[in-house]
C-alpha cells in the first residue's frame, strides 16, 4: 500500500520540518549566562514525529481513494454517510429531534446554572453560524467582518437602552433589523466584489465598526464599554441571578429553534436555490436571470439580522459590552464554524459550534493554545474533510403525484 | 419576409482595448428560425452572444429585440443581463456552466426563477400560493428534463453528467427561462455523432415549439441540416450571409476558412 516513494517522501517533508524548526526547537541561548545549549533531542523528536503523521496521511489518503473509486458504481445513498442516513430516516430523525429537545430542556436542571451559562454561549455561537451560513456556506460570499453586525445589535441594546430606556423585548427586533439596515448599506458597495476582495472589505469594515466604538466616545463611551444593561425581563418578575441565567438560556434554545426552522425553509425555497447557484456560478446565474445584487443582498442582510438580534442577547447576558468583545477573533471563530460544521448545513454548524466554544471551555488547557488549535484544525480540515463534517446533501423532489422518493435532504 | 424580425442588431462594435472583437455587425432573426453563426475560432461569435446577453456592454451600435406576444420593442443595450433574459433572451455556454453541486433538476429550476416570485417571507411560511409556484417549478422542470431526454437523471448531481449529457442540461436550463430566442453556444462540441443525431432532433423540436433560435456551430454538417440562414463571420465582420446551400460555394468563407489560395468547393 505505502510505496517506496512514499516513503522517500515523507522522509524530504521530515528533513524539511527539522530545517523549518531548528532555530526555535533546537537551539537554546540563554542571555543571561551567554551560553547556548543544543536540544539534540527535540530535532529526533520533530523528525520522528512528523515522518510518521506524513506517512499516516499518505496512507489515509490512499485509503479514501480506494474507497472513492470502488464507490463510483455504487449508488448515491451508498455514499451518504452514516449520520446523515440516520439523519434522513423519519423514524429515526424525529426520536432523536425529541431526545435532543428534551435533553435540552432538562439540561439546566441536571447540571449547575454554570454549565447553563456556558451552554447559552454555545447556543449562540449556533445562531451566529446559523447566520453566517446564510452569507458563507450558501451564498458563497466571503464575510470576515460579521461581528461589526454583531457589535450593531449588542450597540443598538446598550445605547437605545442607557438613553431612551427601551427594554430588551422592544429592541430585539430593532437590533436585528438595526444591524440588517447595516448589512444592506455595506452590501451595496461592496457585493459587487468577489471572493478575496469581498473578504478583505468585509475585514476592513468589521475593524474600522470596532475602532469606531473605541474611539468615539461621546456616542459609545469608548473602551471602557457601557455596563448596568438590563437582563431581559419576564412580565415583569424580579428573578435571582440563578434563575435569569437559566432564563436566558430557554430564550436561546428558543430562538435556535426559530433559527433553525427559518433558515432551513430558506434554503429548502426558490431563494436558497437562488443562493446556492449564485456561490458556484455567477455568470451563469445571471443568464438565467438571477437578480445577482438583490440576491446577494438579500442573503448578507439576513445574516446581519440574526448577528444583531444575538447581539442584542450578548449585551443583555453579560449586562456589559466594550469594543474589546467585537474583535476580529469573533469573525475567526464564528466562520471556523462555519467551516468545521460544513458549508450550508444546518446539522454541521451546529456540531461545529458545539465543539469550537465547548472544547475550550471545559479543556481549559487548551484555551491558551486555542487559536493554535483553531489553526490546526482547520488546516486539518480542508486536508482530509474539505467539505466539513457533515456535508450538504441536496433534496430530492417529488415529481407531480408520483409518491416515490423520501427527502434527501439531511437538514430539518 | 413572411415576419417581421425578433431581433434586429445594427453596427454592433465590441473593442477590448485595441482589439475590436466585433466590428459594426448588422444581424437580425425571425420568429422560428435556426439561425447559424459560423466562423473561424477567434472570429468574435462568442462575443457577440455575450453582448446580446448583457454579459459585455457593447462599445457601440444597437441590440433591437421585439417580443413576438406583445410586439413590443426593447433596446437591449446596457440592461442586466436578467433583465435580458427576463424579456426572452436564453442561452446556453460554450464552457459548459452548469451548477454542478447541485441535482440535473435543479438546475433547470433555476432556469425558472425568473419566471416565479416567491420571496423571504413566502419561502418561511410556505404559504399556499408559495407551495403551489414550488410544485408548479418541479414539474415544469420535470417536464424540460423529460424533453432533452435527462428525466432518469433527475436527482443526480449536474457533474455527473456526461459530456454530451451536460451540454443538453444546459439546453433545458435555458428552456426553464421561457425565452424565445435560445442562444446556443457549440451545443455539439465535443458530441459523438449519435449524441450529434440526438442533438439535432432536439433543436427541430424546440423550434418546432416556436422557439427561434441562434446557433453557433463548428460542426458543418450539423448546420447545414438545420439551419434556414447562416452567418459567416470573420475576425469581427460579417463575410457573408445567406441559405446553405448559398454559403455553400461562397468565395468569401471558403478563403476565410481554408486560406487565400484555395478555391475548390468543398467548403
Ligand atoms: N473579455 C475579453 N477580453 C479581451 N479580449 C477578448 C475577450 N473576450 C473575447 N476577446 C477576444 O475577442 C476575440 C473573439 O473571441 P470569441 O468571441 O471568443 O471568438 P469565437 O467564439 O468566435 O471563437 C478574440 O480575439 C478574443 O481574444
Ligand atoms: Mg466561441
Amino acid at each position: 500500500m505505502i510505496t517506496v516513494k512514499e516513503v522517500k517522501r515523507s522522509l524530504l517533508v521530515s528533513l524539511w520540518f527539522v530545517f523549518l524548526t531548528f532555530p526555535l526547537m533546537v537551539i537554546k541561548v540563554n542571555p543571561f549566562e551567554r551560553t547556548v545549549s543544543w536540544r539534540w533531542s527535540n530535532m529526533v523528536y520533530v523528525a520522528i514525529g512528523t515522518f510518521v503523521i506524513s506517512l499516516l496521511a499518505k496512507a489515509w489518503f490512499v485509503r479514501k481513494e480506494n474507497r472513492l473509486s470502488r464507490q463510483q458504481e455504487d449508488s448515491c445513498r451508498a455514499r451518504t454517510p452514516i449520520i446523515q442516513r440516520i439523519l434522513q430516516r423519519p423514524g429515526y430523525r424525529y426520536p432523536l429531534a425529541a431526545f435532543l429537545l428534551g435533553a435540552a430542556l432538562v439540561f439546566p436542571h441536571i447540571f449547575s446554572t454554570y454549565q447553563a451559562n456556558i451552554m447559552t454561549t454555545a447556543l449562540m455561537y449556533i445562531v451566529l453560524g446559523l447566520g453566517l451560513n446564510i452569507v458563507v456556506g450558501v451564498a458563497g460570499l466571503l464575510d470576515l467582518g460579521y461581528v461589526a453586525f454583531y457589535a450593531v445589535g449588542a450597540y443598538s441594546y446598550a445605547l437605545l437602552n442607557l438613553h431612551f430606556d427601551l427594554g430588551f423585548w422592544t429592541v430585539l427586533p430593532i437590533g436585528g433589523l438595526l444591524a440588517a439596515l447595516f448589512g444592506v448599506l455595506l452590501g451595496f458597495p461592496v457585493l459587487r466584489l468577489r471572493g478575496d476582495y469581498l473578504a478583505i472589505v468585509t475585514l476592513g469594515f468589521g475593524e474600522i465598526i470596532r475602532l469606531i466604538l473605541e474611539n468615539w466616545n461621546a456616542f459609545s463611551k469608548g473602551p471602557s464599554g457601557i455596563s448596568n444593561i438590563p437582563r431581559p425581563g419576564f412580565f415583569g418578575l424580579e428573578m435571582s441571578l440563578d434563575q435569569a441565567m437559566i432564563y436566558m438560556y430557554y430564550l436561546m434554545i428558543g430562538l435556535l429553534l426559530v433559527t433553525i426552522f427559518v433558515v432551513n425553509r430558506l434554503q429548502d425555497s426558490r431563494l436558497g436555490r437562488a443562493w446556492l447557484a449564485l456561490r458556484e456560478d455567477e455568470i451563469a446565474c445571471q443568464a438565467m436571470g438571477i437578480d445577482k445584487t438583490r440576491t446577494k443582498l438579500i442573503a448578507f442582510s439576513l445574516g446581519a439580522f440574526w448577528a444583531g438580534l444575538i447581539g442584542v442577547i450578548f449585551a443583555a447576558k453579560t449586562t456589559f459590552v466594550n469594543p474589546a468583545s467585537f474583535t476580529f477573533m469573533e469573525s475567526a471563530i464564528i466562520l471556523s464554524i462555519v467551516v468545521l460544521g460544513g458549508m450550508g448545513s444546518i446539522v454541521g454548524v451546529i456540531l461545529g459550534a458545539l465543539i469550537l466554544v465547548l472544547l475550550p471551555e471545559y479543556l481549559r488547557a487548551l484555551s491558551e493554545y486555542r487559536m493554535l488549535a483553531f489553526g490546526a484544525i482547520l488546516v486539518a480540515m480542508m486536508i482530509f474533510k474539505p467539505e466539513g463534517l457533515i456535508a450538504n446533501v441536496r433534496r430530492v423532489y417529488c415529481y407531480k403525484g408520483k409518491k416515490s422518493n423520501t427527502s434527501l435532504k439531511n437538514d430539518e | 419576409m413572411m415576419n417581421k424580425s425578433i431581433l434586429e442588431v445594427n453596427g454592433l462594435t465590441m473593442d477590448f482595448g485595441g482589439i475590436r472583437a466585433l466590428d459594426r455587425l448588422d444581424l437580425d432573426v425571425r420568429p422560428k428560425e435556426i439561425v447559424a453563426l459560423i466562423g473561424p475560432n477567434g472570429a468574435g461569435k462568442t462575443t457577440f452572444f455575450n453582448c446580446l446577453t448583457g454579459i459585455y456592454l457593447p462599445s457601440d451600435g444597437d441590440i433591437r429585440l421585439v417580443s413576438p406576444q406583445t410586439g413590443k420593442q426593447s433596446r437591449l443595450n446596457g440592461l442586466k443581463p436578467n433583465k435580458i433574459t427576463k424579456k426572452g433572451v436564453a442561452r446556453t455556454f460554450q464552457n459548459i456552466r452548469l451548477f454542478s453541486q447541485m441535482t440535473v433538476l435543479e438546475n433547470v429550476m433555476i432556469g425558472t426563477h425568473c419566471r416565479t416570485r416567491s420571496l423571504i417571507l413566502g419561502a418561511i411560511l410556505r404559504t399556499r400560493k408559495t407551495r403551489k409556484e414550488e410544485q408548479e417549478t418541479i414539474d415544469k422542470s420535470y417536464d424540460i428534463l423529460e424533453k432533452v431526454g435527462l428525466s432518469e437523471q433527475a436527482n443526480e448531481f449536474a457533474s455527473n453528467l456526461s459530456y454530451g449529457a451536460q451540454r443538453r442540461l444546459e439546453i433545458g436550463r435555458a428552456l426553464a427561462t421561457e425565452p424565445f430566442l435560445l442562444l446556443l453556444d457549440e451545443p455539439a462540441a465535443g458530441m459523438n455523432p449519435q449524441e450529434t443525431a440526438d442533438l439535432v432532433t432536439l433543436i427541430l423540436q424546440i423550434r418546432d415549439e416556436g422557439h427561434a433560435i441562434l446557433l453557433i456551430e463548428h460542426d458543418m454538417k450539423l448546420v447545414m441540416t438545420l439551419s434556414d440562414r447562416i452567418i459567416v463571420m470573420d475576425y469581427g465582420k460579417k463575410i457573408a450571409q445567406g441559405t446553405p446551400a448559398e454559403i455553400r460555394v461562397n468565395r468569401a468563407v471558403i478563403k476565410a476558412y481554408l486560406g487565400e489560395d484555395v478555391g475548390s468547393d468543398n467548403a
